[in-house]
């Protein structure tokens, strides 16, 4: 096949970013719920692509992400709820200083919010990562639920089980596609140095590069930190889209996970543009099989809605995926303008 | 008597049947990690579906309590046959993290499942008879017969398992392909059928724990299987996990030490579910084979 050249590359690539930015300048066309649907999909994306850098590009398998979402989340959303409403929501027991006594703008809590994310996943990361494969991820899962329980207790910091109402709706179109863009450069570029040829040999055979001398433990935490410090940045804007958080089970824990890994498992482990794929995939299917959920009248009958219906397909989706179709839409490559020509070109030669 | 000695008997009979619902469940992770070096994820739903079969057998197809549970807890077998010959199967040569992600997808199928055909409220689990709850005096400390029935079950199931395993020709299987897969199956035993007898094995047992269970917190929901299956795994590898008597001893050393903790120090019962965590990373990082792990001819 011919390749594309550089420039050709760029061009596409600088109209491709313009399209977008016209896509979402114009979102609100969409109305009110499309538009924090398009805001969601950015926010999906940046666990997604966080949550892949470990499982798919290093080859951990991690199941701890929800609880760096959640760290993210919270941290961020103490940092910029108002001080009146502080004192409205802490009534079991009032929030500790300094926490109760500042609030600051939604950038450095996102940022704040990441780092503490990227700090815990370090202190979490500096145990488990010397163990493998599956008691790796059952270790991050067991972290992940620690950190869950921990603020279901903390009344002081988090006000437990009442969790938190009222945080500002920062989170715009803008904030979340601004941020995915920079976690795809960054992780992006972080793929394609040494670091990240270092980290794909650690996938393929952690014994061999040991061998060829790279230091696997060091890699592994510094995949493992980036990745934290995405994945609190994705709660921060997650909390200032939603506006309320709680720490159940189904809402910042373990499910969270599960969601962000059929994600992943859909686009294509290892694959940055599959992660934002399978990402768009998941929003847009969960929001759709939401019709399963409420009533669907069909020539005068009226079939009653069940809820759980689009996560019970979603599964089931997962399942068939990981058995009959285990690279997802991706694989471990990365969608470029190459890939797309060669496509066409292929059902051109095809039909002809 | 005073106060404090029957806090304390109370309590070991609290350990004592948290302890062997622990150990019931674990068994079913560690026989199939055994053999297939695969964390069931899907066994605490499996638990959770066991006791769904069991209230509705009771209140929809009016069994007697004693029929009831047991239908529930042979569907509860055909279950686990049926996961593994459709999820398990097909992925059994592919890499272990993949077989993993779909014991994930599987659990997460059957919960959603459970949402769906059974509701995501809450359901009062009162269809076993009355005597049950009778209270029985041990000095003054008051035990529900729940608790003996719970202990009685256990330790029979574990004769019956120690009956299998040891004297039975399936078992000496079980042991063998826990071992060496390829020579057993050059042996003689038929591979497939041996791993779906151990699936069989350990849906039962987690049915009978889930239905010892619902009895103990009279209460079913869709997600009911997550916390007590995790735990039963942590238990599984304090004891080594592919080893049934660590397994066992697991089990009830971690029911110890959460009802323990928690009679000791009252103040952090909220923190009640950490301390497995705590154990768990704790053995992870010192001693990740287990108690067990040096009779590695003894595992399944």
């Amino acid at each position: 096949m011919k390749r594309i050249p550089l420039k050709i590359n760029l061009i596409l690539t600088i109209a491709f970013l313009i399209g977008i930015y016209f896509f979402l300048s114009n979102v609100s066309v969409l109305g009110d719920y499309w538009s924090r649907i398009v805001t969601l999909v950015a926010i999906y994306s940046i666990m997604a692509v966080s949550y892949t850098l470990v499982n798919g590009i290093t080859g951990i398998f991690s199941l701890g992400q929800a609880g760096f979402i959640a760290i993210g989340a919270y941290t961020s959303a103490l940092l910029t709820l108002s001080l009146q409403q502080k004192e409205m929501s802490f009534f079991i027991q009032p929030l500790i200083w300094p926490l109760n006594s500042i609030q600051i703008g939604f950038l450095p809590a996102t940022i704040i919010g990441g780092l503490v994310a990227a700090f815990f996943a370090f202190l979490i990361g500096y145990p488990s990562l010397r163990l493998t494969g599956d008691y790796f991820a059952i270790a991050t899962l067991a972290f992940a639920e620690i950190i869950r329980i921990l603020i279901q207790n903390l009344y002081g910091v988090t006000n437990g089980t009442l969790g938190l109402k009222g945080i500002n709706p920062y989170t715009n179109v803008w904030w979340a596609w601004g941020w995915l863009l920079v976690t795809v450069l960054i992780i992006g570029s972080l793929k394609y140095s040494s670091y990240g040829r270092a980290l794909r040999a650690i996938s393929e055979d952690p014994v061999a590069a040991k061998v060829m001398g790279i230091d696997v433990f060091r890699h592994q935490m510094m995949a493992f930190v980036i990745s934290g410090f995405f994945a609190g940045i994705s709660g921060a804007l997650y909390a200032h889209w939603i506006t309320t958080l709680d720490p159940r089970p189904t809402s910042l824990g373990v499910m969270l996970t599960f969601y962000v890994l059929i994600m992943i498992v859909i686009g294509g482990l290892g694959s940055i543009t599959g992660a934002i794929l399978g990402a768009i995939f998941f929003a847009f299917v969960s929001q759709w099989l939401r019709i399963f959920e409420s009533n669907i009248t069909i020539f005068g009958f009226t079939i009653p809605g069940v809820p759980g219906m689009s996560m019970l397909i979603l599964s089931v989706l997962f399942i068939v995926v990981m058995i009959f179709w285990r690279r997802g839409l991706m694989g471990k490559e990365e969608l470029n303008w190459q890939k797309i020509y060669n496509f066409f070109k292929k059902v051109e030669v095809q039909n002809e | 008597m005073d106060i404090g000695l029957n806090a304390l008997i109370q309590n070991i009979f609290n350990s004592l049947s948290l302890g062997s619902l622990y150990a019931l469940i674990a068994v079913g992770y560690t026989m199939v990690y055994g053999i297939l070096r695969l964390i069931n994820f899907a066994h605490g739903d499996i638990f959770m579906m066991g006791t769904y079969f069991a209230f509705y057998a009771i209140t929809i197809f009016f069994l007697p309590w004693y029929l009831g549970f047991l239908v529930a807890i042979l569907i509860t077998g055909l279950l686990g046959f049926s996961i593994e010959k459709i999820a398990y199967r097909p992925l059994r040569n592919a890499p272990r993290i993949s077989s993993l992600i779909t014991a994930i997808g599987m659990s997460f199928f059957l919960e959603s499942f459970a949402v769906v055909v059974f509701g995501g409220i809450p359901k009062s689990f009162n269809v076993y008879p009355k005597f049950f709850s009778d209270i029985i005096l041990i000095g003054q400390s008051r035990i529900p017969l729940l608790t003996f029935i719970t202990i009685g079950v256990t330790f029979f199931l574990f004769l019956i398992l120690w009956w299998i395993l040891y004297k039975t020709k399936i078992g000496l299987a079980m042991r063998a392909i826990s071992v060496d897969i390829p020579t057993t199956s050059l042996m003689g035993a038929n591979v497939n059928n041996v791993i779906s007898m151990t699936f069989v094995l350990g849906s039962t047992f987690a049915a009978v724990a889930g239905i010892l269970w619902a009895m103990k917190y009279p209460q079913v929901q869709p997600y009911m299987g997550f916390t007590p299956g995790l735990k039963a795994f942590i238990a599984a590898v304090i004891g080594g996990i592919g080893s049934i008597q660590g397994a066992i001893v697991g089990g009830f050393l971690l029911g110890f030490l959460e009802i323990m903790i928690v009679g000791f120090f009252p103040s952090l019962a909220g923190y009640r579910d950490v301390f497995a965590y705590v154990v768990l990373v704790i053995i992870l990082m010192f001693r990740p084979t287990g108690i067990f792990k040096i009779y590695s001819e003894q595992k399944v």
